[in-house]
């Protein structure tokens, strides 16, 4: 049988292919509560990741003709990225358990051969307590980084660190 | 071979884990980027939920395809021209049909057309770099281009990329997700390069390189390249007859 192609970093020129349209996944006419979603991404020095290539997926709402579920940003020079989506609610999880609403992040860079993945949820969102996903993390502050927080009239922010203090949580499966 | 599997797989099966040894770690030391951007924390383990076993959907009539990288600027891009194609399968051999593939390229002087590229190497105004493609019902893609030139990088004294072309795939879900790079047969460079090297299992770092292929050579047009790519099969369900 066949075994996965490996994976190579995406490189400093990964560029070639941002579209930066692709940040707004409203662009095909969603209709839905409407919501920016921003970040910054820094390293292990605690400086901006500024080649950084971030990739957004949700599965809620459901992605349709107008809605394509998923989005491509740049980090500009201070690491900062940003969206424009429709704001996620809840999804089916393991075991008839519902998980908050959230979206994964994939984070793609000179540095980072894999692909390193996170999920943004939302603070204050009463699901968080029962989410299956954030219920695996032990530690108060490690679950924290994967929240974003209200940043303005319908803005989030989650920042993300790759490496160090307040290091966000990363996942594999 | 398609035919050998009748019933499509079930959209709501998880992916199987990745083979150990034929995935780069996030922390190799000789390839000095990695070193501030890995994190250090262990990566947390999380069971596919609808998330990671879904995944966007792309079409050429939103996502037009580049099929033609030569073909980019007002005249012909200048280099060595090449075909390459090949067939997107999953781990089971199963053909990955209509999914979307991008491609990005040094120029044939070893260039990229990318403002942070300060390589002395001459720009080709004719050559962008950017190809998109979609795989058929049988999984098969293919574009055009010219063959990519080495350059040098400042991860070690004189360190050469090899010859490579940058790939992006979706596949079926979100946990399907690849970024990789084709490599060049018979590239001196490769034996030196650690990103290549990153790859610990020696056939896993073999199946990056392309292979010449006098099938898809165009007779006093191009040559031609065959790279194959594997994306990850769901888990294998409890035979049931």
């Amino acid at each position: 049988m066949p075994i996965a192609t490996a994976s190579q970093t995406i490189g400093p020129y990964w560029h070639l292919i941002e579209h930066p349209e692709f940040a707004d996944l409203t662009r095909f006419g969603a209709v839905g509560e409407r919501i920016a979603l921003t970040g910054r991404v820094r390293d292990g020095d605690g400086a901006p990741v500024a080649d950084c290539c971030v990739e957004l997926w949700q599965a809620s709402p459901a992605a349709s003709e107008t809605f394509p579920g998923y989005g491509r940003a740049a980090t500009d020079s201070d690491g900062r990225f940003r969206f424009t989506t429709i704001r996620p609610g809840p999804l089916p999880g393991p075991g008839n358990v519902q998980q908050a609403p959230h979206v994964a992040l994939n984070l793609l860079a000179r540095g980072i051969l894999g692909r390193l993945v996170t999920r943004a949820y939302f603070d204050a969102e009463p699901l968080n307590d029962t989410d299956p996903i954030l219920a695996l993390i032990d530690d108060p502050a490690r679950r924290a980084t994967l929240l974003a927080r209200p940043a303005g009239e319908a803005v989030w922010h989650i920042d993300i660190r790759l490496q160090g203090e307040g290091e966000t949580v990363f996942m594999a499966f | 071979m398609s035919e050998a599997f009748p019933t499509p797989p079930d959209l709501r099966t998880p992916f199987r884990a990745l083979t150990p040894g034929t995935q780069p770690p996030n922390d190799f030391p000789e390839y000095g980027s990695t070193q501030k951007r890995h994190p250090k924390q262990p990566l947390l383990r999380i069971p596919q939920t609808v998330t990671e076993i879904t995944g966007p959907r792309f079409s050429p009539s939103r996502y037009p395809s580049i099929i033609d990288l030569t073909r980019s600027g007002v005249h012909e891009a200048l280099g060595e021209r090449i075909i390459v194609r090949g067939r997107v399968l999953d781990e089971d051999g199963r053909p990955v049909p209509d999914t979307m593939l991008e491609i990005w390229q040094a120029n044939a002087a070893g260039r990229y057309a990318h403002p942070r590229d300060q390589h002395d190497a001459p720009l080709d105004p004719h050559f962008r770099g950017e190809g998109r493609v979609f795989t058929d019902a049988q999984g098969w893609y293919q574009f055009t281009s010219i063959k990519p030139g080495a350059y040098p990088w400042r991860n070690h004294f004189n360190a050469w990329r090899p010859n490579h072309i940058h790939f992006s795939l979706f596949g079926p879900g979100f946990a399907t997700r690849l970024i990789t790079q084709m490599y060049f047969p018979g590239d001196p460079l490769l034996e030196l390069d650690p990103i290549f090297h990153a790859v610990a299992d020696e056939q896993a770092r073999r199946r990056l390189i392309a292979r010449f292929d006098i099938e898809c050579t165009k007779p006093e047009w191009a040559l031609g390249y065959r790279f194959d790519i594997v994306l990850r099969g769901r888990e294998t369900a409890v035979a049931e007859e």
